[in-house]
């Protein structure tokens, strides 16, 4: 048992865990929006130290240029994702509003109806 | 058994638990959008097992699979945001 199986180790298992809570997350919380916020911090925080494991166990210069482009695809694509889902989930009224302490764009979308369009 | 064995059960275990409640939730989930969210999640625990497996069995040939997964995962729920109209609720 060296060192880099210790810490491939606990990097698997920090990967598991965050996995976990977002799946008891996205069935915990009330709506959308919550949801979203369990949903993808894990996944981005989760692959990446998924990742480093790879080439924790693997370290040769064709893995770690992969592993690379796999978190960049992921970090590129997970804020879009996230933003059209919240934004449909506003549009189509999925927010519960009595939980929401303040509602910055209502503000915006009524002072845009006053100063004309 | 070795400790990346002990590891393995243990991960297992957990993407497990969290796989079933993403199911759980694509089943249950009210509106179109929370299964939209719980099959993103899915396919992400998807993604993380499979590299945990490439780290503990020391091996990549999957790695081909989690860049591309990475690439298109993220067409499908942007398709449902984007056009989901106003009284697609279920």
């Amino acid at each position: 048992m060296s060192a880099a199986e210790i810490a491939t180790g606990l990097l698997i298992l920090v990967s598991a865990f965050l996995s976990m809570a977002a799946g008891i997350g996205i069935v915990r919380f009330p709506d959308v929006l919550t949801r979203l916020h369990a949903a993808t911090k894990p996944q981005v925080l989760g692959l990446a130290s998924v990742l480093v494991a790879i080439v924790v166990q693997v370290p040769t210069w064709g893995v770690l240029t992969t592993v690379v482009l796999v978190m960049t695809f992921q970090l590129l694509t997970q804020p879009m994702t996230a933003h059209m889902l919240g934004r449909a989930a506003y549009r189509s009224d999925h927010v519960r509003r009595d939980l929401l302490i303040e509602d910055d764009l209502d503000h915006d979308i009524a002072e845009h109806d006053q100063t004309g369009r | 058994m070795t400790f990346l064995g002990v590891v393995a059960v243990l991960a297992g275990l957990m993407f497990g638990i969290g796989a079933i409640a993403a199911v759980y939730h694509i089943i249950r989930g009210p509106s179109i959008l929370d299964r939209a969210l719980a099959t993103d999640v899915l396919l992400a625990i998807a993604i993380c097992s499979l590299g945990a497996e490439m780290a503990i069995n020391r091996h990549t040939d999957t790695l081909v699979v989690m860049l591309v997964l990475a690439m298109f995962a993220v067409v499908g729920s942007i398709s449902i945001a984007r056009f989901m109209a106003r009284q697609d609720v279920s």
